[in-house]
This record gives structure tokens, sequence and C-alpha cells, in this order.
């Protein structure tokens, strides 16, 4: 079985992408490991929490809530809030990855802001398929590896903002979802979206700006008359 | 209660990732539900990029993010490479971070 080489340039593309997406993001479990530790988890209780979890905004900011002296169920909340947006990404992912039974079960814990960046970033079923699974096991391994690492006490040797860190998600988030802009009236969705998170930051809880997003995306999807082109790439290979 | 706590909002967040990929497809076909599912993770998206560059906690902030994110924009316009264009935002950040 012979695969062409522009496939092949375009999976190795992709991989390669997605173990950057893991470098750079894993580099941000080192400080989580660290921040666990110091917010009064145990080691192996941080380190849980990036396995069962795996959702870096939920874990930030469960733990910055036990840290600031915050109950459980506020602490519980807060990242739930936060990883509501995930349901919302399956919803799109769902038709790309086609998963069924055990492996959907498998593919709903990788269900994050990476792999579905790296997932709706792809031209084909066949990348987009790679791209989610190459994203989410190669960032799985670095996040909790880093974690664990973290959590042991090297977490002070790397700050990822001495190194810019903090600007590698969004600029990585930009970098894929550039060439969606284009197509059928996703640039408008995409700044309304931006300005009502960017609205609503001061004044509602953490998390809900995001889904208040997800409501401007509806709004604009419902009423919106201009046909769609995009996503007849969601069904086939 | 530590424990309670992770396990608790281990279990809730992944049944949160688990629910969308649970959606039936029957729903999804309708073409009005298909181009609201589409547009989603744009909006989402567009709307993490700008609150990750341009807020701390629930204030709005102006630092050396917003220069990696600039130059990650010129980055993209240029056409360059997925890497290059992380390597630029997190380099221009630093840069930035280290002068001011």
């Amino acid at each position: 079985m012979s695969v062409p080489a522009a496939e092949r340039t375009a999976r190795r593309a992709v991989v390669r992408d997605a173990v950057a997406i893991a470098l750079t993001t894993g580099a941000y479990a080192l400080s989580f490991g660290a921040v666990g530790v110091a917010s009064g988890l145990t080691v192996t209780q941080t380190s849980a929490l990036s396995v069962l979890m795996f959702s870096g905004g939920s874990q930030f900011a469960l733990v910055g809530v036990l840290a600031g002296g915050g109950g459980a169920a506020s602490a519980i909340s807060v990242a739930l809030l936060l990883g509501a947006r995930n349901a919302f990404y399956g919803i799109r992912l769902a038709p790309m990855l086609g998963v069924r039974g055990a492996h959907r079960l498998l593919a709903g814990q990788f269900v994050i802001d990476e792999t579905t960046a790296m997932t709706v970033g792809q031209e084909s079923v066949r990348l987009q398929r790679l791209a989610f699974w190459a994203t989410g096991v190669s960032l799985f391994v670095l996040w909790n590896l880093g974690t664990l690492v973290g959590a042991l006490g090297a977490g002070a040797l790397a700050d990822p903002l001495v190194l810019g860190m903090d600007a590698a998600a969004p600029a990585a988030f930009l970098a894929l979802l550039w060439p969606r802009l284009r197509e059928g009236g996703a640039l408008p969705v995409a700044l309304a979206g931006a300005v009502v998170c960017m609205v609503a930051v001061p004044f509602v809880p953490a998390g809900v700006p995001i889904l208040l997003a997800a409501v401007a995306a509806a709004v604009a999807g419902a009423f919106g008359r201009k046909p769609l082109t995009v996503d007849d790439r969601g069904k086939g290979a | 209660m530590n424990w309670l706590t992770v396990l608790v909002a281990s279990v809730g967040t992944y049944l949160l990732k688990l629910l969308g990929l649970l959606v039936p497809e029957k729903v999804l076909e309708h073409p009005r539900v298909r181009r609201i599912t589409t547009l989603m993770p744009v909006a989402l998206l567009a709307a993490l990029i700008v609150m990750q560059t341009f807020s701390s906690g629930s204030r709005f902030t102006l630092d050396a993010r917003a220069a990696g994110l600039a130059a990650a924009l010129v980055a993209v316009l240029l056409k360059a490479p997925f890497l290059v264009v992380v390597v630029a935002a997190c380099a221009t950040t630093a840069l930035v971070r280290l002068l001011l």
C-alpha cells in the first residue's frame, strides 16, 4: 500500500505541528504541577487532575480556587464552567472523527481547545483524524509528564512567562483558525465571538465569556442567510 | 475532601467533553444545525485568543502578550509555517517582557 508523496508530506506536517503544540502547552504543565502542590493538593492528587481532568483551563481554575481558600463546591463549579465549551467542540468534532464505542469514550478525554483547533484546521477527514489523535496523545503524554515533574518541585526551574510561553496558545490558535476565517461568513462570527467574550469578561464568572461567544455563533448560524460551503468536508473522505 | 473535589470535578469535566461526541448524527444533518456547529469552534477559538491575550482573571490587560499576538499575526500574513508563528509569538512576548 503506497501513500502519495503529497499525502505523506501533509501527514508529517500535521504530526510536527501536533508535537509543537504539545511541547509549548506541556511547558505549562510544569507550572501547573507547582501551583497544584502549592494549593494544598498532594503530588498524587495534582497528577490525578492532569490524567483525569486533562483540560488546562479547568485545572488551573480548580487549584486557584483551592489556593484561595475556596470550598469544594466552588472549585468544582468553576472547573465545570470552564470545561463546558468542550461540549460544543465535541459536537463539531463528532462527524469528523466518526468514533464509536470504546474509541468514542477514549476520544472524549481528548476533546479540548488544542485538539479542536488542530482538527478543524485540516482539509481532509484523514488529516483531521490524524490531527486529533496526534495532538491528543502527544499533549496527554507531555502534559502529564510536565505536571509530575512540576509537582515534584522542578516547576521553579522553568517559568513559562520568562520564555513568553503564554503567547504560544493564542498564536497557535490564530495560525490554525486563520484559513477558516475566509470561508462562508466565518470572519464576522469570529469577530462577534471575540467582542462578546471581551465585553463579558469583567462582569461574569470565569468560563462564561467563552460560552457567550458560543451563543453568538448559534445566533449567527441560526439567522444567517448566507449558504455555508465550508462544511461539506465533514462528510466522506 | 480534596480527593472528592478532584474526582467529582474530573468526572464532570470528562462527561462534558464526551457529551458533544454523543449527539446523534441525525440531529447534526439539518443544514441550520450544521451551520451552527461549524461556526461554533470558530467563535469559541476567536474568543479564546482575545481572552488569553487581553485579560487576566476578570480584568482587561494590555501587556507583552499583545506584542506576541501581533507578531503571530504578521507571521500568519507572511504565510510562515505553524512552528514559526508560535516561536515568533513566544520570542516577541519574552523580549518585550524583558525590556518593559
